[in-house]
């Protein structure tokens, strides 16, 4: 390499890339550079070892425990454990160790086996064999053992191992087909292309002559963006500078397809591939269950410190007396005399709180991760979330949102494979103006060639044929679709010239499918890209050949595409299609009115449509183009901004040749399933990218929209008029007159039959009104304004949306004051922005890729799933884990609230009143099971019946069933019963006997005999609120209850050798010889479960929520025999009586003739 | 880990069935199995509570509990009991200058006689308790302060008792039996002394017998085996210091009662739930030919061996007689609670009644409708 090279480069790099640093230079082949080449710094990279596991065999003990206890809640019961083990408490360490170990050990084995998975499939990858070139031969070696710029053979089939830059394939154009299926699950063969200069490089010696570096940027995870730079050194001395794109990049994880083989050079191994860097996962979302769970947590915290802090004081109250501190029959020892007041103090006060530590259970954390992970294989396991088409099922990607599910009230949806098909199917053209619709498919196979069009505008004139063909042209060429063949032998030829369906086309939008599927109809089949050539079959059974010379690839922010082609005569075109928008800007000639007067209207029709354009390019144009895109691909900085720009100066000047529109179908039952949402109380959005009336034409049809539904609209179209301030508040005002006369309405709890507002705005007014406030103070309002009219629209529709915005707008609807919780669906790339926004995303397993349903929270295979996702597996398991939750509270008062009161007749001394085996298993064993099962089965009413009556997810909106007066009608429920335990034993206790042979009994048989009838109670008492009773709640709670009695039993039949004290000897038997003991059993079970019977009781018969109402409804129809008789008496009865009620439900008496009828 | 149990057995009833569809291949790897429990459609029963429901419980338990209640209430008030205290508090009681002047070292017991007389007689067997009052044998200090091992009859234990039992745990030899309960052995004892019409005293038969748990006095309490000497089992151990005998004196007239097996040691080492609490002391059985009340009417002496102090903490002693039916001695409480409970239960199905009268027939007419 000469002086004037390096200057060259030097200049070049002086050029505006100083501050490109982040960079690493790979050697092809790990050669020295030519000497006097740039300096050869060499670099670290990591090894290809791919280490997707967390722990290894010796920190896995150490990091796992410290993973563990990060949680607040297990440093909480660490902290017990320890004070326990340090200071002389009442409980043995074991009451909180074991449950606590339980726990630890439990997570830990569970996360070690997911460990060892990870281990057994990285060691498979690791070890799996690839073939490296060295030295002019292939040798085996293993995967991990590959190195940056080692050169691979790969063959067909096989997987890339790491990040690889293609240098020359087995195929003569230097391509090769690649399937990302496992990465971003689109199984349609995508192409990559080789570098030009090296292409010629095909077999293993050729390569030990390469000298080569790559230049590129260091790894970043993003899957469709590289940028770099290969420099040859041939003999010239002179390097070859080529950029390097996405388009060369083979990415881990990938399949090679179709292709032989390959040779390509390793740049990012191991844990820098790109795929391995995507395994970051996304940001915890916290469902609104587990956020008021922490909050009653820390309610109960602050309930144990008053308790421990008013039990220290009453105890040095009490002991100021030195004979009752120190009685003569029960002295200190000298060691316990010495110690100082305070730390005595200090000690008894973290004694009670350990004495009461289990007010918060540790066992319920378990209990709840439990219920959400077992539970979330229900949604799995759903039959009716199964699609026969696709073959797929739901899909659970977090399990801790499950309950999330049924407090949604803001849906925001995308449109296109969302709530339509995204299944295109050619409709009409339009060239000139006059339009053409291709016939429909005639015996199950396409005719082409044949003129088997309409024209409905007959008569073209005498232009039309030629405007005509080069539209069709314009069609056939400007795409990126591939032709599949199939493998057998010259099937190309054979499947089109046949017309057989051997052949087909793929492409990752399936709009340049239908549109080369309907230019096929028309007579221009393509056929093929061969050596950079694309082959036409025109009307008349001829080839035309023109070559491909630059495609300008379609980008959602141009939303156009366009190609350079030169025909065979040698005339260069630049075809381009795109949306109207963005193609009639560009138009300077052409039937402009015509066609935008038919793009219009096909767009009220809800069609997707596409204008084509073209523009004859010179020689000079061409080269000027060519200048224009090589010079923005050879960037390596900012290469996408300076690309766009080259585009937008190339794609201009065009004379218009038609329009295309394109039918994309509503999904099966998008309608029902929109229809339902909002009965339920939902707020359904749609974020479309679509064009205005497209979107509003499909909102129409999906019932979004209803023909009372008044729409307001908040577009350029009336801000061009307006100005934005002014259009804002005319709306407000609108809606807020309105708001204020519903308000009567409301109180009635169905408002949303009454008035409709539906709200259309477009993204570019959109970002005007988050435009974040300026100078101008009222420019600050617009969000809220903005808001205040979305909350009163029943249905929103965003159209023209960027995907960032669609983002930005679930993430206002998140922040607004009432903090809604928000859902968003959507299959594509561009709506995996708003699905990690909101609180819960939903992937749609779409035609456009498995990003979304990567992305999701869950995944389902149509939308109209969407629909038991919500109404029915939400709903149930928001009420599973909400009783969960207030359960577990619930009957931990209960436990604890007498050991607390014992404290004032044991004079504060932190004597437990129950036994340790029952401190350590009441919340493991003997209540653990029917909860927890209750929370995985219960269903409070028929799943059918939800599903028919969307209104009953109101019932549950809003977290209602875990709000603040509930949750203290729990506690005091739990504080009640541990009154009536602990003095209906007190009073059976005081200074009288209870057995028939005169004995009494100890302070152990108080203890078990208030534990006992708690177990009881509080077992009978989720037997009362279950629903729904199949053999295996049956089975859990009788069987608990057994379990007790037998454990008992066995706990006090034998003197435990390994026990230093048994003081629970006999105590449980003795305690059942006794009659009054049974007698105060069961009655202290009854009274306290009274108070709960009876609120239930009376409040269903006075103020029945709707869903009591169905529940009841549910129970007469399953008892219709009796029924229909008293049937007429009771309609009568209503009639006269409580004529209003009907009224205030229409929906879900409606809904309910059917049942009962 | 029930539920995990129970999807493993799914899957295995479920193995058979897959394995019959073969050709579809991935089809049915993804298709879900559809089993009721999958599909969250198991056969279940759907109980709802309604005031229609409830109703009959409301009545059924108020119609059983009131004759229960009172069936309680009139056998726990035929029951007589008498209580007498004898702390000695009062100028006037016999037993004050014993109460004054206390010392555990005195060697010469303190004795002082109570008279009382019973307006009834006690039929068939009475049971004799002592009371103490305001003795907290529920501290947790003195609850924990004793050795099981040791009283099971355990070598080691009794040659090195258990930390628990500090500071009653070795004087200079190691203190059997150990701990603060068993130092603080009431020790007080009495008797019963019928004054005939015609002035003279009989002593009643008190039987010592059969006051302790069958299984503490067989199984839980033993004397270290050995020998059949208790003193020389006992060598190398202190008495407690509060005793006045060692553990093989308690008893030697009888060998089955002596040592860590003497009954009134045993009902002693039963901590008692509250602070104020009662404990059996012996049995006055019905006399053989049961012409004769046990107790009958008249006038009584208890004479009372002094030892106890509970002066020092606000104490009392007393000394209870008490007749025992089929559900223990009087205790008025339970007979009240369950007329209360049943009478509200009745009461509540009535207001229930007539809110389903009311309501009730409307909500079905509206869901009818």
């Amino acid at each position: 390499m000469d002086f004037s090279s390096i200057r060259k480069l030097i200049t070049r790099w002086c050029a505006g890339e100083e501050n490109w640093v982040d960079t690493r230079t790979v050697y092809i082949g790990n050669k020295e550079p030519p000497p006097g080449a740039e300096a050869y710094i060499p670099q670290r990279y990591p090894d290809n070892r791919i280490i997707s596991s967390k722990y290894t065999f010796w920190n896995f003990f150490p990091k796992n425990l410290f993973e563990q206890f990060r949680r607040i809640a297990n440093f909480y019961f660490l902290i017990i454990f320890l004070v326990q083990l340090i200071i002389d408490t009442p409980t043995s360490p074991i009451t909180s160790g074991l449950p606590l170990f339980f726990v630890i050990t439990v997570t830990a084995i569970k996360q070690g086996y997911e460990d060892w998975l990870r281990h057994k499939a990285d060691n498979a990858i690791n070890q799996c064999p690839v073939h490296e070139v060295q030295h002019g031969k292939v040798i085996r070696k293993q995967s991990r053992k590959l190195r940056v710029g080692d050169v691979v053979l790969i063959k067909e089939d096989e997987t890339f191992p790491c990040d690889l830059i293609l240098l020359s394939t087995s195929r003569e154009d230097g391509t090769c087909f690649v399937t990302t299926a496992s990465l971003d699950g689109e199984s349609s063969h995508k192409t990559y292309y080789a570098v030009q200069d090296t292409k010629a490089f095909i077999t293993e010696e050729d390569f030990d002559t390469l000298q080569a570096s790559i230049e590129c940027e260091q790894p970043q995870p993003d899957l469709y963006k590289f940028v770099g730079r290969i420099n040859i050194y041939s003999d010239r001395n002179e390097p070859i500078a080529r950029p390097l794109g996405s388009e060369n990049l083979l990415l881990r994880g990938a399949t090679l397809k179709n292709t032989q083989h390959i040779y390509a050079v390793a740049i990012y191994t191991g844990m820098e591939t790109k795929m391995a860097l995507n395994y970051q996962s996304k940001s915890q979302k916290r469902s609104a269950v587990e956020k008021s769970m922490n909050a009653y947590l820390i309610v109960y915290l602050c309930i144990l410190i008053s308790k421990a802090l008013i039990n220290t004081v009453l105890k040095y109250v009490w002991q100021a007396d030195p004979d009752k501190d120190e009685p003569f029959y029960n002295q200190k020892t000298d060691t316990e005399r010495q110690r100082h007041i305070l730390i005595r103090a200090f000690t008894d006060f973290l004694a009670f709180m350990v004495l009461f530590n289990y007010i918060i259970p540790v066992s319920m954390y378990v209990t709840v991760e439990m219920q959400k992970f077992l539970g979330s294989y229900f949604i799995m396991w759903d039959d009716e979330m199964f699609d026969e088409e696709l073959g797929e099922r739901a899909q659970v990607n977090t399990s801790d949102l499950n309950e999330e599910l049924g407090q949604v009230e803001y849906v925001f949806t995308d449109k296109t494979g969302t709530l339509t098909e995204n299944n295109m199917e050619f409709i009409e053209c339009c060239v000139d103006g006059y339009v053409y619709v291709p016939d429909a498919i005639c015996n199950g196979q396409v005719m082409p060639g044949s003129t088997s069009m309409d024209m409905i505008d007959s008569s073209p004139g005498p232009g039309g044929k030629e405007s005509e063909e080069l539209f069709f042209r314009a069609l056939c060429l400007c795409h990126t679709v591939q032709v599949k063949e199939e493998e057998t032998v010259d099937g190309i030829k054979m499947g089109i010239h046949q017309n057989k369906a051997t052949s087909f086309y793929i492409s990752s939008s399936p709009d340049e499918v239908a549109l080369v599927e309907g230019m096929k109809r028309l007579g221009f089949t393509y056929l093929r890209l061969k050596d950079s050539h694309m082959e036409i079959l025109n009307r008349e059974d001829e080839v035309e050949r023109f070559e491909l010379l630059e495609v300008l690839t379609f980008d959602s922010v141009r939303r156009r595409m366009s190609v350079i082609v030169r025909s065979t005569t040698g005339e260069y075109y630049l075809f381009c299609k795109g949306a109207d928008s963005s193609i009639f800007p560009r138009v300077i000639s052409g039937k402009v009115e015509q066609v935008k007067a038919r793009v219009e209207h096909n767009a009220v029709e809800g069609l997707r449509t596409l204008c084509v354009a073209y523009r004859k390019l010179s020689v000079a144009q061409y080269e000027e183009t060519c200048h224009l895109l090589n010079s923005a691909k050879l960037a390596l900085q900012d290469r996408d901004r300076k690309l766009a720009e080259a585009y937008d100066l190339i794609e201009k000047d065009f004379v218009l040749l038609g329009a295309t529109a394109v039918e994309d179908r509503l999904q099966d039952k998008a309608a029902d399933t929109i229809e339902s949402l909002q009965k339920a109380g939902m707020k359904v959005w749609v974020l479309t990218g679509d064009k205005m009336e497209t979107a509003a034409a499909t909102c129409y049809a999906s019932k979004l929209f209803r023909r009372s539904t008044q729409i307001l609209e908040l577009t350029t179209k009336r801000t061009e008029e307006q100005s934005l301030h002014d259009v804002l508040f005319d709306l407000s005002k609108t809606v807020l007159r309105q708001h204020g006369s519903m308000t009567r309405d409301t109180f009635s709890g169905l408002s949303a039959d009454c008035v409709d507002y539906g709200l259309i705005i477009d993204g570019a007014t959109l970002s005007a009104v988050l435009k974040p406030s300026q100078e101008d103070s009222s420019q600050g309002n617009y969000k809220e304004i903005f808001l205040e009219i979305c909350r009163n629209c029943s249905a929103v529709l965003c159209c023209r949306m960027a995907p960032l915005q669609k983002a930005q707008i679930v993430k206002l609807i998140k922040s607004s004051p009432e903090h809604p919780i928000t859902l968003a669906i959507g299959d594509g790339a561009n709506d995996v922005s708003m699905i990690l926004e909101a609180h819960v995303g939903i992937g749609i397993m779409g035609k456009e890729g498995r990003q979304a349903a990567r992305n999701s929270d869950y995944a389902i295979p149509k939308f109209k799933h969407l629909k038991k996702m919500l109404l029915v597996h939400g709903h149930y398991y928001y009420i599973r884990i909400s009783e969960l939750v207030q359960y577990f509270f619930y009957k931990n008062v209960a436990f604890i609230f007498p050991q607390f009161l014992y404290q004032f007749f044991c004079g504060f001394s932190q004597q437990p009143l129950y036994d340790t085996a029952y401190l350590t298993l009441y919340n493991i064993s003997f209540t653990s099971l029917p909860i927890l099962l209750f929370s995985l089965i219960e269903q409070h009413i028929n799943m059918d019946i939800l599903k028919k009556d969307p209104s009953l997810y109101r019932d549950i909106a809003k977290n209602s069933l875990l709000r603040w007066p509930i949750f203290i009608y729990w506690t005091f429920l739990g504080v009640f019963d541990a009154v009536v335990f602990f003095f209906g034993s007190y009073f059976l206790f005081n200074n009288s006997t209870f057995t028939s042979n005169g004995q009494m009994f100890g302070n152990w048989t108080f203890g078990t005999l208030v534990f006992t009838v708690l177990v009881f109670t509080v077992t009978l008492k989720l037997a009362l609120d279950t629903h729904y009773w199949t053999w295996i709640n049956h089975f859990v709670i009788w069987g608990s209850l057994l379990f007790f009695v037998i454990f008992s039993l066995l706990w006090g039949g034998i003197i435990w050798p390994f026990l230093n004290y048994q003081r629970m000897y006999y105590v449980f038997i003795q305690m059942l010889s006794s009659g009054p003991a049974w007698l105060s059993i069961i009655l202290l079970i009854v009274i306290s479960l009274l108070p709960d019977v009876v609120k239930k009781v009376i409040c269903r018969a006075l103020w029945p929520t709707t869903t009591e109402r169905i529940q009841v409804g549910e129970h007469t129809h399953t008892h219709t025999n009796t029924y229909t008789h008293t049937h007429t008496h009771a309609h009568i009865m209503h009639r006269s009586t409580s004529s209003h009620f009907t009224s205030v439900t229409p929906a879900s008496s409606r809904e309910l003739i059917g049942l009962t009828s | 880990m029930m539920a995990s149990s129970y999807n493993a057995k799914e899957e295995d009833r479920h193995q058979p069935g897959a394995t019959g569809h073969v050709g579809s291949g991935t089809m049915t790897n993804k298709m879900p199995d559809n089993t009721a429990f999958k599909q969250q459609r198991l056969p279940a029963w759907q109980p709802i509570l309604t005031a229609g429901t409830v109703l009959p419980a409301f009545f059924v338990i108020g119609l059983l509990f009131i004759p229960i209640g009172v069936g309680l209430f009139v056998t726990s008030n035929n029951i007589k009991e008498f209580e007498i205290d004898y702390t000695g508090v009062d100028m006037s009681s016999p037993c004050y200058s014993c109460s004054q002047s206390y010392s555990w070292n005195n060697t010469k017991s303190c004795t002082c006689s109570v008279p009382f007389s019973l307006d009834q007689p006690f039929e068939s067997n009475v049971f004799m308790y002592y009371g103490l009052s305001n003795f907290y044998q529920n501290h947790r200090r003195y609850v924990k302060s004793r050795d099981d091992s040791q009283l099971n009859g355990d070598k080691t234990s009794l040659q090195s008792p258990s930390k628990e039992c500090e500071p009653y745990r070795s004087s200079d030899k190691p203190i059997a039996p150990c701990g603060a309960i068993a130092n603080s052995l009431f020790n007080d004892t009495l008797e019963l002394y019928y004054i005939d019409p015609n002035g003279s005293r009989t002593a009643i038969p008190l039987v010592k017998k059969g006051i302790a748990w069958w299984t503490d006095k067989h199984v839980k309490f033993r004397n270290p085996s050995g020998n059949n000497n208790l003193t020389v089992v006992f060598q190398g151990t202190s008495k407690p210091v509060n005793w006045r005998k060692p553990v093989f004196e308690l008893d030697p007239s009888d060998s089955d009662n002596n040592g860590f097996i003497n009954e009134d040691f045993i009902v002693w080492m039963r901590t008692a739930a509250l602070p104020t609490f009662r404990k059996l002391y012996r049995i006055i059985q019905k006399k053989p030919n049961n012409m004769t009340p046990t107790l009958p009417r008249g006038e009584y002496i208890l004479e009372v061996t002094y030892n106890y102090p509970v002066r020092s903490f606000d104490g009392r002693k007393r000394m209870i007689l008490s007749a025992i039916s089929w559900m223990g001695g009087k205790n008025p409480f339970l007979g009240i609670a369950y007329i209360t409970v049943g009478s509200v239960c009745f009461c509540l199905g009535l207001v229930l009644l007539s809110i389903h009268y009311r309501y009730g027939k409307r909500n079905s007419a509206d869901i009818s409708s």
